[in-house]
């Protein structure tokens, strides 16, 4: 077997047909993703017992005669602020380096309910802040498509394994484009669901308000698989709604002609790349399958970036507050009286990134400045929901570009901190929103780099997504 | 200027956070610049909009209630399984309270 081409459907066969066992597909896929992670430095850890003992009960389950799950048997690889019982779970950070999980984030019972199989933990941005994956305190990831460049991040090892094939899927966590973005630099497809589409239960928290699980994989069917076998209500995440999760497969199956997309007129003012080129021509692609497209007004993006980094700084210095020193592992040498222990404790753990967000959300969270930032943000963000539900009473989804550039060299942004969160702005937009989002593959640059597009498409409207993405990428995308 | 080297170290102190001179320097800079660009928010005119806390959609006040029904939580042994230092059941920090 040729794991690094597998999907979830080929896997399926291959166990149906008694082609290899889930043992045998378990054994390999550690195998080769072992072998292979020097090139990318994708995942920071495996789990080879946790993957045998559910591959053996895929097995059992098979021999019995029983359904062994839609995820029977695959390999995912899952971003390391999830929580993984019993399989130490680091979020990028030398604080969490030794940290033991006591219990498993629910995207991960139902992942593994559903016949999944978890082989190892994935690199990212330390505690999933940043766009290139380089504030790891393990060490960054290397693009598989151009081993010079960054994946993106913050979920850069999610997808770099999916890209480089040394797992079937994967999942990661989407704040402010930490799915879509390195999905689109990866060549792969990546989706951040409507906010409480999955439980946040288990994923360490960076911005409550702005955090989601989701899917990255090699084809659009197999990214609405997995997504279906995580979602749903869970009493645990009090932000998870209550709303019943639609076979996305079966919604793949209708056309996408007659359906209506937006353009957003400050998206594409300033984007005169190839990146804008590339989308242009597979809006062409959308239009020849016939979509309608017409262009749309969002007025408020250009306050987007501005409240984002307010609203998720803010969030952030809050829940970094538990890194103290007292319950998670790390503990300074320094410390001394208690006061001590906690900043001398997060000055050594914290990592550069970490610390700038900390210092920001801090400061505009501080006294005589709430109203002016915070609160501001606050009402921007209820602006930029505005524009877009406005926007979905013309349109059934809205097309836009994932990032302004495809992946760039290591090291070529990371001392602008500014200029990495300004490229942020494609995405920030559908997450203050909340809204279902996506990148597809979009072609390559003359280089050879891959372009991501977006859809976006209402709340909880999932289906519409994927059912464009589908017919997009079976149309060949804009290659 | 947006911010003062004397208003970095207030804050780094509100967050806990040590910090080196060097990186009071840095931060200072770097949260000088990303302020800048945040002033931006001043143009746009937002007196008759509600802030937006969390992503909101149609429902039942109540939809996300759950049973108030006990259920088993973490245990002890589990809770303090991560802890730098504990004893007797408890997580162990230094003396803050002088006999």
């Amino acid at each position: 077997m040729q794991v690094s081409s597998l999907t979830i459907g080929s896997v399926k066969r291959g166990l149906l047909d008694r082609e290899f066992s889930a043992v045998e597909l378990a054994t390999e896929a550690l195998r080769y993703a072992e072998a292979e992670n020097a090139k990318t430095n994708a995942f920071l850890r495996f789990s080879p017992e946790r993957a045998l003992a559910l591959a053996k009960r895929v097995d059992a389950k098979l021999a019995r005669g029983e359904n062994p799950g839609p995820l029977a048997g695959v390999p995912v690889a899952v971003k390391d602020v999830i929580l993984t019982r019993d399989v130490i779970t680091t979020c990028g950070s030398k604080l969490l380096e030794r940290y033991v999980p006591p219990y498993d984030a629910t995207a991960i019972v139902r992942l593994e309910q559903a016949g999944g199989v978890v082989i190892g933990k994935t690199n990212c941005d330390e505690f999933a802040m940043g766009s290139s994956n380089e504030n790891s305190a393990f060490g960054p990831v290397r693009n598989p498509v151009a081993p010079d460049r960054v994946p993106g991040g913050s979920s850069g090892g999610s997808a770099a394994a999916v890209a480089q094939g040394t797992a079937v899927v994967a999942l990661g966590s989407d704040t402010g484009g930490s799915i879509r973005q390195p999905a689109s630099f990866c060549g792969i497809a990546g989706v951040c669901p409507t906010y409480g589409r999955v439980s946040r239960y288990g994923l360490t928290a960076f911005a409550s308000s702005l955090d989601h699980i989701g899917p990255f994989a090699r084809t659009v069917k197999d990214a609405a698989v997995l997504l279906e076998a995580i979602a749903g209500r869970d009493s645990a995440d009090a932000t998870s709604a209550d709303a019943p999760v639609p076979n996305y497969t079966a919604a793949m199956e209708g056309g996408v002609a007659g359906l209506k997309l937006g353009l957003p007129r400050e998206y594409l003012s300033n984007l005169t790349s190839e990146t804008g080129d590339l989308i242009a021509s597979g809006l062409g692609v959308l239009e020849k399958l016939g979509c309608q497209v017409r262009e749309i007004s969002l007025p408020a993006t250009d306050y987007a970036v501005a409240a984002y980094y307010i609203i998720a700084t803010a969030e952030a210095s809050s829940n970094l507050a538990r890194y103290d020193g007292v319950r998670y592992t790390a503990r300074s040498e320094r410390s001394g009286a208690l006061a001590d222990l906690y900043r001398y404790t997060r000055g050594e753990g914290f990592g550069a990134e970490c610390k700038r967000r900390i210092m920001l959300g801090t400061y505009v969270l501080s006294h005589g400045y709430y109203d002016a930032y915070y609160l501001k943000a606050q009402k921007v963000r209820a602006l930029i929901a505005r524009d877009f539900a406005q926007a979905f009473q013309l349109v059934d989804a809205i097309i836009a570009p994932v990032s302004p550039f495809p992946a760039f060299r290591l090291g070529e942004k990371i001392d602008d901190p500014l200029a990495m969160y300004l490229s942020d702005i494609y995405t920030i937009t559908g997450s203050l929103a909340g809204l279902p989002c996506m990148s597809v593959p979009c072609g390559k640059t003359a280089e050879g780099l891959p372009v991501g597009m977006q859809i976006l498409t209402k709340h909880f409207d999932e289906s519409t997504m994927f059912r464009l993405a589908g017919a997009f990428e079976n149309a060949g995308g804009a290659a | 200027m947006k911010i003062t080297e004397e208003q970095v170290r207030y804050v780094a102190g509100l967050a806990n956070l040590y910090l080196t001179d060097a990186e009071v320097k840095r931060f200072e800079a770097d949260l000088d610049e990303i302020l800048t660009h945040i002033e931006k928010l001043k143009e746009i005119d937002t007196s008759d909009i509600e802030p937006m806390a969390q992503v909101l959609y149609s429902a039942d006040e109540t939809a996300t209630f759950r049973p108030d029904i006990p259920a088993p939580c973490l245990s002890n042994r589990d809770a303090l399984v991560n802890a730098p230092s504990s004893g007797a059941g408890y997580f162990k920090v230094p003396k803050v309270i002088e006999r």
